[in-house]
């Protein structure tokens, strides 16, 4: 189902309550907001259009869906922007009232196209729902007519919570929460919920109702529906507890990075300092500061910001000090589509940096699973010593799903392993078997010692110019990257299968919605996901070398598949899309039935 | 450093306790050497141990001073140390951090972070060795370049305005600045002392002879012939005189703006009475601005020492204090915020 309007009629906020409703009730679901950079765009524009889909079922679904089977329209460039992405036989609900001369003329329709019958393929229901939400507060004094026209939204949500047999009593305490202070607000809200939810359950215009019971193929356990950006942030928490470091978290504001700083600034009771920084640069050389003081030092940031912090991340490859850089990966290049999504900066986080500056990446590949990700970071930056770069994109911080709570006590123990005197001489750049050197930290009596970006002297860290010591220090800085510890790669496959499908990141819904798809039609197919990507898990070119064909699916030009290429040798396909927007499941599976 | 405790029961601290053993490579004759000595000499009075003091440096000539300091230190990049040293400072209130940085790296390329640190309030001292010239790239024009000097960059002379880093750092709401030179022996020590006695982020504009591309740069500053000519010794409290018999004075015009008279023209009262200490800048402005007045000189000194209540003071502890008892239980809870629901097997 997909909400769609202007972006002053509140159709996140309407997607978020629909959301919550429906994870109480216990279905598995997953969201796609789409809403534009300008923050109000002339309204009634296609390009002040936004929207909120969200798929839900009752059984295990991994993709927020390609074609929604309900549009809500609340006006009619809503209705033109978002009727190419539905299927003959959708159902459109339609807000009549918003479709005015000047309205359609502004969405550049030259008719009424509830009228003239060019939407016959769907399923039409038109709702005068401004005239509705007005006529639902007839009678309450003091509520304005101009609050009870922005309440329509809330119109919606009743009528479709109805549609779909949602529970009331999630969205009405919300509401009551929400407007607890504004009265007349909360008021005309209530009213015009209950109005839409009345109005679905005694109308005959929609005469069906939907039952999606919970899922039954959810693991047992507490859940609640996070999307990445609050799993990003609590992975962090969690880190920082488990690690026993406090969080720095430097961050200069950019979309969609910046929801991590606001997310992360309400967590003082953790402990967590956050710095809005006066610029990309300085929140990357704070978070990288923090770190040589002996806490958890992270930076995030999106697009440009990843081009800015490259210095200091050079930096703190030199100094090998354990730090985090977040990416939350968006369009580009420059500004881009700084509110679409992307997955192309893994080129940029392997090389992007002057000189040989290797370090480890990871991603996340869900949204609930950007809190293992975050996790995963901070393990391997505190174990090796070096800066990580989590990628991390727009689509998994927007997009929300059920999250299953983890027990705390089997969350991975981190072990800062702080270096103490020894009454020998302290040397910076002695090794342990993993090849990181010691995190020794100020106020540490007897282990005072100057790092730097100068090229240093194993094991004791003076400066050095040494031709043999730089390229001993060239090998030692590759040789401990390359010899971090990751998971294997998983591969889901058929016995039958010679199609190898690979992905990284936010593709792995579509990817696994897409291998499903082929199952359900008898056909053997392959799916292997990447979680590290530097270094890539070890039994990577074994699992290549079991396939016939090999596909890598991506949303950038192709660069996962240029490393796999150099990396293995091996002919590998690519399927590469850049147009701001997830990788959809049918596509996805034409192009492997193409490929079979 | 009024927020950093001293030493308790460790032996008595001394200049040798501050020196590495990295061997000194700027250039014979460098002001920097001078700097360096004053202010390994002056640390041990502070009875702050060298594990607990921190140097952070740019890049450029001044940058390599954390080498030769045994305390902790990071070389970083340039222009960034005030960056690198607000997230040090941030997670360890207990250290003291002081930043040396050049007029390239804290004017030019790290001017932004510079403005920033200043308006934070971060509790960090900042040395800005100013020698108006670029000297580890080999003599270009800085920053705080005269108008048409010839340099390397500027063979037809310098066509860009300098910055007065004084006026600069008053203009970002610094709360301490000052001005010293650095073969003042017991000039340089007094200001580094009054720096570290404040609590918030202190900068120290430190005049430095760069004797291979900019030589001479402040001879008229510190030349026994021509300094009470040229220099103002600013003392708080005290009317603003100077001259080689200190027959001249800093006084308001009719206009307000201040001017150099002779005393014995305008009575000692007539004089501009330094105040340090003024919540209002505009006095420290108009005195950093005094060597452009007709007739007037360059004053060293404090321009301004104005601790101001910051709204962040303390807030360092708390949190480190609250990550000390967060957590399981705090990230349980956490965890478990908001709508759950519970899938039963």
């Amino acid at each position: 189902m997909r909400f769609a309007g202007d972006s002053g009629d509140g159709m996140q906020l309407v997607g978020g309550r629909f959301t919550d409703a429906t994870a109480t009730l216990g279905n598995d679901l997953a969201t796609l907001p789409n809403f534009p950079a300008e923050i109000r765009a002339p309204a009634g524009t296609l390009a002040g259009v936004s929207s909120f889909q969200i798929h839900f079922a009752s059984r295990d679904i991994v993709t927020p869906g390609d074609t929604p089977n309900v549009l809500i329209a609340m006006n009619p460039a809503a209705l033109k922007a978002n009727i190419v992405d539905l299927e003959r036989g959708a159902t459109i609900i339609a807000n009549e009232d918003a479709f005015t001369t000047r309205n359609l003329q502004k969405a550049g329709y030259e008719g009424n196209p509830l009228d003239d019958g060019s939407l016959e393929a769907f399923v039409v229901r038109r709702i005068p729902m401004n005239t509705l939400s007005q006529r639902a507060v007839e009678g309450m004094a003091d509520v304005s007519a101009r609050d009870a026209l922005r309440a329509k939204n809330l119109f919606a949500l009743g009528l479709v919570s109805w549609l779909y047999d949602r529970p009331t009593s999630v969205t009405e305490g919300w509401i009551e929460k929400r407007f607890a202070g504004r009265k007349p607000v909360l008021e005309a809200n209530l009213a015009a919920f209950r109005a839409g939810w009345a109005f679905g359950e005694t109308t005959e215009l929609i005469d069906v109702q939907f039952r999606v019971p919970a899922a039954h193929d959810m693991a047992p356990g507490t859940y609640r529906t996070v999307n990445g950006t609050t799993a990003t942030s609590l992975g962090l928490v969690a880190a920082s507890v488990r690690s026993g470091l406090q969080l720095v978290f430097a961050s200069y504001p950019i979309t969609p990075a910046s929801e991590l700083l606001h997310e992360l600034a309400r967590h003082r009771d953790a402990g967590v300092r956050t710095i809005q920084a006066e610029d990309e640069i300085a929140a990357a050389g704070m978070a990288l500061g923090a770190a040589f003081g002996g806490a958890l030092g992270v930076t995030a940031t999106s697009g440009p910001g990843m081009d800015l912090k490259a210095e200091t991340i050079g930096l703190a490859v030199m100094l090998e000090l354990p730090m985090v850089i977040i990416d939350v990966q968006r369009a580009g290049p420059s500004t881009g589509m700084p509110t679409k999504t992307e997955q192309s900066d893994l080129l940029m986080a392997l090389y992007g940096r002057h000189g040989e500056s290797p370090l480890p990446i990871v991603c996340a590949c869900t949204p609930a699973g950007c809190f293992d990700a975050a996790l995963e970071a901070v393990r391997i930056a505190v174990r090796y010593r070096t800066p990580v770069i989590l990628l991390s994109d727009l689509f998994l911080a927007n997009s929300s799903e059920p999250w299953r709570i983890p027990d705390v006590a089997t969350l991975p123990k981190i072990d800062p392993a702080f270096a103490s005197a020894n009454g020998q001489p302290f040397e910076a750049y002695a090794r342990n078997a993993d090849g990181a050197r010691p995190w020794a930290v100020p106020g540490t009596p007897g282990l005072e010692h100057r790092i730097g970006g100068i090229e240093k002297s194993q094991p004791g860290g003076g400066i050095s110019y040494e031709p043999a010591n730089h390229q001993f220090m060239t090998d030692q800085r590759r040789e401990r990257i390359a010899g971090i510890e990751v998971p294997p790669l998983i591969v889901d496959a058929d016995a039958e299968a010679e199609l190898l499908v690979i992905g990284w990141g936010s593709s792995w819904g579509t990817l696994r919605a897409a291998v499903r798809r082929l199952r359900d039609g008898g056909r053997p197919i392959a799916h292997a996901h990447f979680h590290n990507l530097n270094p890539l898990p070890a039994n990577t070119g074994e699992v290549l070398g079991a396939f016939k064909r090999v596909l890598v699916a991506e949303m950038n030009d192709g660069q996962l598949v240029r490393v796999l290429r150099a990396e293995f040798g091996r002919e590998i396909d690519s399927y590469a899309v850049t147009q701001g927007r997830p990788l959809l499941a049918a596509e996805m599976e034409r192009e492997l039935l193409n490929r079979l | 450093m009024s927020a950093v405790g001293a030493a308790n029961g460790a032996h008595e601290l001394t200049k040798a306790d501050f020196q590495s053993s990295a061997e000194t490579r700027w250039c014979p004759g460098c002001g920097d050497y001078a700097i360096l000595a004053a202010v390994q000499g002056f640390l041990p009075e502070l009875g702050i141990p060298p594990e607990r003091t921190v140097f952070v440096s740019g890049i450029g000539c001044a940058g390599r001073f954390s080498y030769y300091m045994n305390t902790y230190g990071m070389h970083g990049i340039h222009g960034r140390a005030p960056a690198l040293a607000t997230g040090l400072a941030a997670a360890r209130p207990d250290l003291a951090v002081w930043i040396v940085s050049g007029d390239g790296d804290a004017l030019s390329i790290g001017g932004n972070h510079l403005i920033h640190a200043l308006r934070r309030d971060v509790p960090v001292k900042i040395l800005l060795f100013n020698n108006r010239i670029y000297g580890l790239t080999k003599g270009q024009a800085s920053p705080t370049s005269e108008l048409g000097k010839v340099t390397k960059s500027t063979p037809f002379g310098s066509t860009d305005a300098p910055f007065n880093p004084i006026s600069l750092a008053l203009g970002a709401g610094a709360t301490f600045v000052a001005r010293t030179l650095d073969t003042d022996k017991q000039h340089l020590p007094a200001m580094l002392r009054a720096a570290a006695a404040h609590p918030g982020a202190a900068l120290i504009e430190i005049y430095q002879n760069c004797p291979v591309f900019n030589d001479g740069a402040f001879d008229a500053l510190t030349e026994k012939q021509t300094r009470d000519a040229n220099v103002i010794a600013l003392v708080h409290g005290e009317p603003i005189r100077f001259g080689p018999q200190r027959e001249l004075g800093v006084v308001r015009d009719a206009g307000g703006e201040l001017a150099v008279a002779t005393v014995a023209d305008v009575g000692e009262d007539a004089l501009v009475v330094h105040d340090a200490h003024r919540e209002d800048p505009s006095l420290a402005f108009a005195l950093s601005r005094l060597a452009e007045v007709k007739d007037g000189a360059t004053p060293i000194g404090i321009f301004r020492a104005a601790p101001r209540e910051a709204p962040a003071a303390g807030l360092a502890a708390e949190l480190l204090a609250a990550a000390a008892s967060f957590g399981t239980e705090g990230l349980e809870r956490v965890l478990n915020a908001g709508d759950t629901w519970s899938v039963s097997g």
